[in-house]
């Protein structure tokens, strides 16, 4: 049973990416929708399978490491396997309704939205660093092909922007992977962590911990390095935004986290997750602050995806040098935090394209009067906010409540501050776009009224993210599950 | 100094050159060779830190092979996006402003050559 629901997991997206490469857009459509189906109940059952048996390894095609490529599966991978599903989920079953079929270049909107997803199954599962990288590059691969999708000469500069970021993060990722390998001959990054903690080792490979950490951060758009962001999140298509913001930029956090966890306590240092955690602070900060300045709605949702982002960066001060149950915390929070964001920030997305399609225009002050005509869909823009803003009971209070206490009890109280200045600063650029859409003057009277399931979709989403901090202890159960260590090698 | 060392310090030279060249040179394509002399950099790294005691480790050149795969297969795109662009725009760079392009755009010429 495993066996099949492994291979369908894995296979699925590769053969649906192939597949659609030969069809028209609504052809497309239609075998896409199949294969979301298939991909959900595959998620779902090898959730449910790690569940209640626990978690385990498993050789790709029988192939030992470190030719073969063994996959990790535990209870933080199928989560993000599960969360991936729905929110691909979800984007593409609006991406099939809000794309134009006219245009002959939106089929390729398919296969790259497989591939997207076979690479992001493939980072979440990976164990062993190479196979880690490989899995980014076809993420940011077909993320920039997403970007560029767009086809006006913005676009494809934002698309560009964002690929010589994501080739140069992958590049210092890859070189730390080599530098590693030399010095420990090993690649499956439980192996590393083993051989570092025994002491195997002369010198622990810190400085390919940092250059690969640092690719990492590029890739997440981790401030200061956050420019290509914004661009490319704000002018790809509302689906493809709410791919981007939700998932892509979590792969990368994801590998870094992991890598963190690992071998942070032995390799990393107090300054190093200090500054770290500050530049995750400043992200917050900063990020906000320009949601609250951009003229775009896009732009607005783009740069607050910087500041959420930030906040995943304080995984790195909360769990170095403190006691087990604090590290626990944090990374419970964590983990919420990346849950709740993707799901808050794909129905942001998603509705702000519905919002954008109605009013004709992209500005923030082309909404006057938008309330009337389309309040479900700002309704459900505001719900994702809530989750952003951190207002119980949604997914993102829990996980800043987790983080809060995960500061207190580590004696970091300064990222309280950070904490509450975040929240107070979404309040503001959320009830921004309202208080624009609320402007009754402006005289405009005609709002094109998009189909109820492009309205539906960033509901459901809202709705999920909200209801995530009434379920969050039953989803950190899974994650907690104890797992095997003894197949890694 | 041994022959591993050797080939980890020039591949860390490439890499070194092409970062410079990565971050300094404005031309698309420039840009684009220096990403692969920096690739090439890495590569030239993995191979040659990973020969324990002079015997070649099969593991990295499997690697590289992978690696070069995924290098050739970004280039690939990043050509079809430069090229997209230049024939939309007229730039050669990134910069938003500048001189005009000598040639005049050609706003939709190819639809469809966007995404190949």
């Amino acid at each position: 049973m495993t066996l099949w629901l492994m291979a369908g997991l894995l296979f699925t997206p590769l053969a649906w990416a192939v597949l659609t490469l030969l069809l028209d857009f609504s052809k497309g459509r239609v075998v896409t929708w199949l294969g979301i189906l298939v991909q959900v109940l595959v998620s779902l059952g090898l959730w449910a399978t790690v569940a209640s048996e626990g978690g385990f390894h498993y050789l790709l095609g029988g192939w030992q490491a470190p030719l073969g490529i063994e996959l990790r599966v535990d209870g933080l991978a199928v989560t993000f396997v599960l969360l991936t599903a729905l929110v691909a989920a979800a984007c593409g079953w609006h991406g099939g309704l809000y794309l134009d079929p006219g245009k002959s270049w939106h089929r390729y909107f398919w296969p790259l939205f497989w591939f997207l997803w076979a690479g992001l199954n493939a980072v979440w599962l990976g164990g062993d660093l190479f196979n880690l990288y490989v899995g980014l590059e076809l993420i940011s691969l077909s993320a920039v092909g997403l970007v560029a999708l767009g086809g006006q000469a913005e676009a494809l500069r934002a698309a560009i922007r964002y690929l010589l970021a994501a080739l140069l993060g992958s590049l210092a990722y890859l070189l730390g992977v080599a530098l590693v390998y030399g010095q420990t001959g090993s690649l499956s990054l439980a192996g590393v962590a083993t051989l570092v903690s025994d002491g195997a080792v002369s010198s622990g490979p810190v400085f390919p911990l940092v250059l690969m950490l640092l690719g990492l951060a590029l890739k997440t758009a981790l401030f200061p390095m956050h420019g290509w962001l914004p661009p490319a999140h704000g002018i790809a298509k509302s689906p493809v935004s709410a791919l981007l913001s939700a998932l892509v930029v979590k792969a990368s956090f994801y590998i870094a986290a992991r890598l963190w966890l690992e071998l942070g306590n032995e390799l990393g240092s107090y300054v190093l997750a200090q500054v770290i955690g500050l530049l995750g602070a400043l992200a917050v900060v900063w990020g906000s602050w320009q949601a609250l300045l951009q003229p775009k709605l896009k732009q607005v949702v783009a740069y607050s995806s910087v500041a959420q982002i930030g906040y995943l960066f304080l995984l790195f001060p909360l769990t170095w040098g403190v006691a087990g149950a604090v590290s626990l915390q944090a990374q419970q929070g964590i983990t919420l935090q990346v849950i709740s964001h993707a799901l808050a920030k794909s129905a942001m997305f998603l509705a702000a394209g519905n919002l954008i399609l109605s009013a004709g225009s992209n500005k923030v002050d082309a909404l006057a009067g938008v309330s009337r005509f389309l309040p479900f869909s700002l309704f459900s823009f505001g719900l994702a906010g809530l989750s952003l803003m951190g207002l119980p009971p949604t997914g993102g209070f829990a996980a800043k409540w987790l983080l809060l206490q995960a500061s207190l009890g580590s004696g970091q109280w300064w990222w309280i501050v950070v904490l509450l200045v975040g929240g107070l600063l979404s309040a503001g650029y959320v009830f921004r776009i309202y208080r624009a859409s609320f402007v009754e003057d402006s005289g405009t009277d005609h709002f094109y009224h998009p189909p109820r399931s492009l309205e539906v979709i960033p509901m459901i989403l809202a709705l999920l993210a909200l209801g995530l901090g009434l379920v969050s202890d039953s989803v950190l159960s899974v994650m907690a599950l104890p797992f095997d260590e003894g197949g890694a090698g | 100094m041994s022959s591993q060392l050797l080939y980890a310090f020039a591949g860390v030279a490439l890499c070194g050159i092409g970062l410079f060249g990565y971050i300094r040179l404005d031309h698309l394509l420039r840009k684009l060779l220096a990403f692969n002399l920096m690739g090439s950099g890495v590569f030239l790294v993995m191979v040659g830190l990973a020969q324990r005691g002079g015997e070649p480790d099969p593991v990295p050149q499997a690697l590289v092979l992978t690696g070069i795969v995924v290098a050739i297969a970004a280039t690939a795109l990043a050509v079809v996006l430069i090229r997209r662009y230049y024939h939309l725009s007229g730039r050669t760079t990134l910069a938003e402003s500048g001189p005009e392009p000598k040639n005049t755009p050609k706003p939709e010429a190819h639809p469809e050559g966007a995404e190949v």
